[in-house]
């Protein structure tokens, strides 16, 4: 069993127990552990079923390569799902669930796919699944979406806070280990400015485990020295809890920064997203140990030999009494010296090598352990648990030369360096025979704009295994990158261990080497996945032959660990069944994030209020103090209607429209565009831009104006008026200020640079009401002021002046086909203007209306509206605009892609208006077909429904259509087919239904 | 006059870092050749100060003056007087092709004091270090996820200018950021 030894725990504060809950057990562990270490404390080595077989997992590494122990963590609005142990530091009142299982963790149903493994291969899903069709909705889907997933999806809205913080360096380290805090040491000695990023809580890394001295001194305080040393450095910044999760171009690198997620009561943000831009990036990630592949390594109690180490050194937390080490390499017998040093038991050490270990087998025997040369593990014994391992010649077939008990392996294949963040941005990798492992090619580093690298690798992350190697490389890359930043590196000495004769590892693939199909079957290469050795070799013979096939069709790789301990044995195993050489093979791509960052630090403080920007105008507290309905324009919240004492919204709508049509309504306009454009080629600049002539307009009159884009569609619409001889306000639509802000200032910057005219968007300056009704000037004469008559103020005109107190311009304009003034005032007037009509209009009971009564009103008129009877290929001609569109003039945007055959056709689709016989509504979308079929057997089609409402007015159901020839077919009977499987009938009429003459609005 | 009311009605917020909303403020966008000596006269009458370097702000006895674009100046002056400061720049600028427009009321001014730096460089993609960010600087940038205009000023506080429309928006994420818990005690 596992369990807390007495005495060890480098990292542990065993004054302070901290209390936590897994399956419903309330367990005990120290201030310090992780999840995973109080777990093994607590002998709970079983931590999770696998996703395919449902086999029993347990905890098989120490940090973010862990690929078993994932929980769902937290409860209700702190839920979480697939959170890893290894890296989840203990809190009190921790509470966690393992996952992949049902009824229970120790009695799971789904195993039985453990028993039928034979006949879930690699590739199953594709084979399966082909046929027959029918199957996979009420077969197999079902049993799929039963089985998929690890985690549960949270149900309750994250009760979390996270943010993003922007920052800038000229080097950034990432890896807190000895050569991250070196390297960081070298670069900041150059005056560069630092960031030293780690993604745990302490500094040093694994160097510590390991012991020994640097520079004379033991490593732990040399480590603690270099840190203090770091600290007083002005300008190097370290901070840790912080992964660099992902390199990006031009030196753009993600930091990860946990900052609350081991106190999660504090107040503040749970997660921060740095985004960082650094002139150069140095990668000092470490390595990670490969599992062996031999048969039952999945077995709960095998473990990567370090991750036992580190148990033993930082937790004072034993695997087990009797440890197993299986290993290629030297740096196991670590491992087993660390735990006979501890009191613990170490049956024998397997050597895979022929040949043996060097001075760390010697110093293990001298210890009394019995060391085996030449052997490996054929099987392991045990189910839920280790109970021994049966031994064999590596060399051989798998015959067992004796069986051993123990409750513990400790397995170590090689170490492979972290080369991730060396790849997000391009950096090419090379084989290393010596070490069996892939690191960063120096000569094909990721470029900057400039061509040249802007990330270095240092320490084992660039290869090296030994201390002192680790060391000088360390150096090296901290000078190197401070140098490419643009400083000059002082030239340190790089600090000396003391270092240990190591023999050479050996590359072992399959333990034993010549494993038959049983025991292939039972090597595990992807735990999280259930990817066996056995898979990757079907997937090879059935053609798979490059390894990102081979990734997709037996999933190997691809879970949240994405391949940190599979992929190099994967593809190896690949390589040897396709008989080729390892490099030849190649990696899969290495893509960010390194270790999965949680989706709130992505979004960073976009949620809840601050979402998305809504814009408000001056007099949106009004509307929401009134019952608004809202509807979205762009980012404007624009009220819909305003429903009184429990109307519908048809009701509501009903209401506003007979009222303005009858008495008075007003409008918040505010949002409309308002661009000013001036200078003295002002109006040869709006000629061009507009269908119309703009040049001749009077000053103090108003021209309603059409804007096509250079392919003649019509993109925007809208009331241009003359302020004096230079300078024009156009009005745009609502959606359309920014955009056409844009257009204008890309022709005057990329075409016309030399013309005179200046443009500038004012659309907020001004709240802009619209007063409209019978008795709209009545209300205005009523606030008293500037002469609002017929006489002074014409329709098409507009003033300057004073309405009340307020500073207003009034222009004339109807876009509902009654009286109308819009009346602009500047916005910090807004609300108090508004107010005041309220109050002067309530002797005629004004009703505020929203904008579904706007376009009932402009539709009963007949006018268009922009995105309705528009769609980006609708141009003025099909609208029967041509009375916009100027004949005198030589050129405008739009003129010559007007004038195309097709675009000049009289087969387009034009728009008329459309009454059903019946008076009802036709549906907002309909189209309207014509006899036969195209060439795909679909129903012919003739034209479509634009614009559609129910009319208080006529009171009857009016639209508007973009029919084939429609102009020309006045009084034709069109068929409309609904959705319910009704045919409408409708006749072609003129789209004006509502005082054609104009009469209402010209009083 | 009472009818006055700027977008947030000097709305206030306080976490480690304090959020106000600074109320009306004159201000005026002018479009010209920053160059020429009418631009320079135009800017001295409204202000005091001199035409500003690129991406800086200069103060004067009645207002400041920032650099927006080439050809384009934010001149800021006391609500009250816009009118005469566009009055005295059109004058300046007679005969020069030039744009003077207000924009007073398009706008919501806010100021950040405290520990301001770490509040800015959680919303704008701005190096806000000291030595890189010093007063007298000015940018236009985002927060977010909307336009703004930003600078800092003598004792270490921020103030930026943001679309009307926006400045709820723009109140709630520089309140976010300056909640307790927050301080990233990276930049102040």
């Amino acid at each position: 069993m596992s369990t807390r030894l007495a005495s060890g725990g480098r990292l542990l504060n065993k004054g302070k127990a901290v209390e936590f809950t897994f399956n419903g057990k309330r367990l005990q562990g120290y201030e310090g552990d992780t999840l995973a270490s109080a777990l093994l404390a607590n002998d709970q080595m079983m931590v999770g079923r696998s996703f395919k077989y449902h086999r029993p997992r347990g905890i098989v590494a120490s940090g973010a390569e862990e690929p078993n122990a994932l929980f769902n963590m937290g409860e209700g609005s702190k839920f979480e799902p697939n959170q890893r142990a290894t890296t989840t530091e203990l809190f009190h009142g921790l509470t966690c669930a393992s996952q992949n299982h049902w009824p229970s963790l120790e009695f799971d149903v789904g195993v039985v796919n453990n028993y039928a493994a034979r006949f879930l291969p690699a590739g199953f899903y594709y084979k399966t699944f082909m046929a027959p069709r029918a199957a996979w909705k009420h077969v197999f889907e079902p049993i799929v979406r039963q089985s998929a997933g690890l985690g549960k999806a949270p149900k309750d809205r994250d009760a979390d806070r996270y943010e993003h913080f922007y920052a800038f360096f000229d080097v950034v380290v990432v890896g807190g280990g000895i050569a991250g805090l070196i390297a960081a040491k070298a670069a900041g000695a150059s005056g560069a400015k630092v960031l030293l990023m780690e993604q745990t809580a302490h500094w040093g890394g694994r160097t510590p485990v390991d012991g020994g001295e640097i520079d004379g001194v033991a490593v732990e305080d040399f480590i603690a020295s270099l840190v203090n040393e770091l600290k007083a450095m002005g300008n190097v910044t370290m901070r840790n809890r912080m992964m660099g999760a992902g390199v990006y171009d031009h030196g753009y690198v993600l930091g990860y920064e946990r900052v609350a997620d081991h106190t999660p009561n504090a107040v503040g943000p749970r997660h921060r997203m740095w985004r960082i831009r650094a002139s150069q990036i140095v990668t000092a990630t470490g390595a990670i140990e490969r599992p062996l592949s031999f048969a039952g390594n999945d077995v709960p109690g095998v473990m990567l030999a370090a991750a036992v180490r580190d148990y033993v050194m930082d937790y004072g937390v034993s695997i087990g009494d009797r440890t197993v080490v299986v290993t290629n390499n030297d740096d196991a017998y670590r491992t087993a010296i660390a735990l006979k040093n501890s009191g613990l038991e170490v049956p024998v050490i397997l050597d895979a090598r022929a040949s043996g270990g060097g001075a760390l087998a010697d110093e293990a025997r001298a210890l009394g352990i019995r060391v085996e040369n030449g052997k490996g593990i054929a099987k392991v014994k045990g189910g839920k648990r280790v109970t021994g391992v049966a031994i064999c010649a590596q060399a051989g077939e798998g015959s067992t030369l004796e069986e051993i008990k123990c409750d513990a392996v400790a397995m170590s294949g090689g170490w492979s360096p972290v080369v991730h963040l060396w790849s997000h941005c391009g950096g090419k990798l090379i084989w290393d025979d010596a070490q069996a492992h892939f690191r960063p090619d120096a000569s094909c580093a990721p470029t900057n704009q400039n061509g040249e690298g802007f990330v270095v690798p240092a320490g084992t992350a660039n290869g090296p295994l030994g201390l002192n190697a680790v060391l000088a490389d360390a150096v090296k890359a901290g000078e190197s990158a401070a140098k490419a930043a643009g400083f000059t590196p002082k030239s340190v000495a790089a600090p000396q261990g003391v270092a240990s004769d190591e023999a050479a590892m050996e590359p072992v693939w399959l333990m034993p080497q010549g494993a038959g199909p049983k025991l292939r079957m039972k090597a595990w290469l992807d735990y999280q996945n259930d990817v066996k050795v056995s898979d990757v070799r079907l997937a090879a013979q059935e053609g798979y032959e490059s390894v990102e096939h081979t990734k997709r069709y037996t999933t190997l790789g691809m879970a949240t660990d994405q391949g940190k301990l599979s992929n190099i044995n994967g593809l190896a195993t690949l390589a040897g069944q396709l008989n080729a050489p390892i490099p030849a093979v190649g990696t899969t791509t290495f893509r960010p994030p390194y270790h999965p960052v949680s989706f709130g630090a992505i979004a960073g403080e976009a949620r809840a209020e601050t979402f998305q920007p809504v814009r408000d105008t001056p007099i949106s507290g009004w509307h929401s103090e009134n019952n608004a309905f809202f509807e979205p324009v762009g980012h404007w919240r624009r009220p819909y209607c305003f429903p009184r004492n429990g109307e519908s919204h048809a009701e509501a709508v009903k209401r506003e429209i007979n009222q303005t049509r009858n008495s008075l309504g007003m409008l918040d306009a505010s949002t409309l565009g308002k661009l000013v454009v001036s200078g003295p080629d002002a109006g040869k600049f709006l000629d061009m831009l507009y269908t119309n002539m703009m040049s001749t307009l009077k000053v103090g009159k108003c021209r309603y104006g059409l804007m096509c884009s250079e392919n003649g569609f019509l993109i925007d619409d809208g009331v241009v008026a003359r302020i004096d001889e230079e300078t024009f306000l156009c009005h745009t639509t609502t959606g359309g200020a920014e955009r056409i802000h844009g257009w204008m200032e890309e022709w005057l910057q990329t075409e016309w640079w030399d013309w005179k005219v200046y443009v500038a968007n004012v659309t907020e300056q001004y709240a802009q009401v619209a007063v409209v009704g019978p008795n709209a000037r009545k209300v205005l004469e009523k606030l008293g002021g500037m002469d609002v008559s017929k006489e002074a103020l014409a329709f098409m005109e507009w003033k300057d002046g004073k309405l009340g107190d307020f500073d207003a311009r009034a222009y004339r304009i109807s876009f509902s086909g009654e009286l109308s003034y819009e009346i602009a005032v500047p916005a910090s007037q807004g609300r108090a203007f508004w107010d005041a009509l309220l109050e002067a209009g309530a002797e005629f009971d004004v009703m505020p209306y929203g904008t579904e009564a706007l376009h009932v009103m402009r539709a009963e008129k007949g006018f268009i509206m922009i995105g309705d009877e528009t769609d980006g290929t609708v141009i003025p001609q099909d609208l029967n605009m041509q009375w916009a569109i100027s004949k005198k003039k030589e050129d405008y945007l739009g003129k010559r892609a007007q004038e195309r055959s097709f675009m000049a056709s009289a087969d387009r689709w034009k728009l008329v208006g459309l009454e059903t016989l019946d008076g009802a509504v036709i549906p907002d979308g309909a189209y309207i077909p014509a006899a036969g079929e195209n060439a795909n057997g679909q129903r012919n089609v003739q034209g479509r429904i634009t614009s559609t409402y129910y009319s208080p007015t006529m009171d009857r159901g009016i639209a508007m259509a973009l029919v084939h020839r429609g102009p020309d077919r006045m009084g034709e009977v069109l068929d409309i087919p609904t959705l319910d499987g009704t045919v409408l009938k409708a006749k072609i009429v003129d789209q004006v239904f509502y005082d054609k003459d104009g009469e209402k609005q010209n009083v | 006059m009472s009818n006055l009311v700027s977008a947030l009605n000097h709305a206030k917020s306080a976490g480690f870092a304090s959020v106000e909303e600074t109320g009306l403020q004159g201000m005026i966008t002018v479009r010209g050749d920053l160059a020429s000596k009418a631009m320079a006269a135009a800017v001295k009458a409204a202000t005091g100060a001199a035409v500003p370097a690129t991406r800086k702000i200069e103060k004067g006895d009645t207002g400041a003056v920032a650099w927006m674009s080439p050809d384009e100046l934010l001149v800021i002056t006391s609500y009250e007087g816009v009118d005469s400061a566009i009055e005295a720049m059109k004058a300046s600028l007679q005969g020069e092709h030039s744009m003077v427009v207000n924009v007073s009321d398009a706008r919501a001014v806010f100021k950040v004091s405290g520990s301001a730096e770490d509040v800015m460089a959680k919303l704008a993609p701005v190096d806000f270090s000291t030595e890189a960010f010093q007063p007298g600087e000015f940018r236009r940038s985002r927060l977010a996820q909307v336009a703004a205009a930003m600078w800092k000023n003598d004792d270490g506080s921020f103030e930026l200018v943001c679309f009307r429309s926006t400045a709820q928006y723009v109140f709630d994420l520089l309140s976010v950021s300056a909640a307790n818990g927050g301080e990233v005690r990276h930049l102040s």
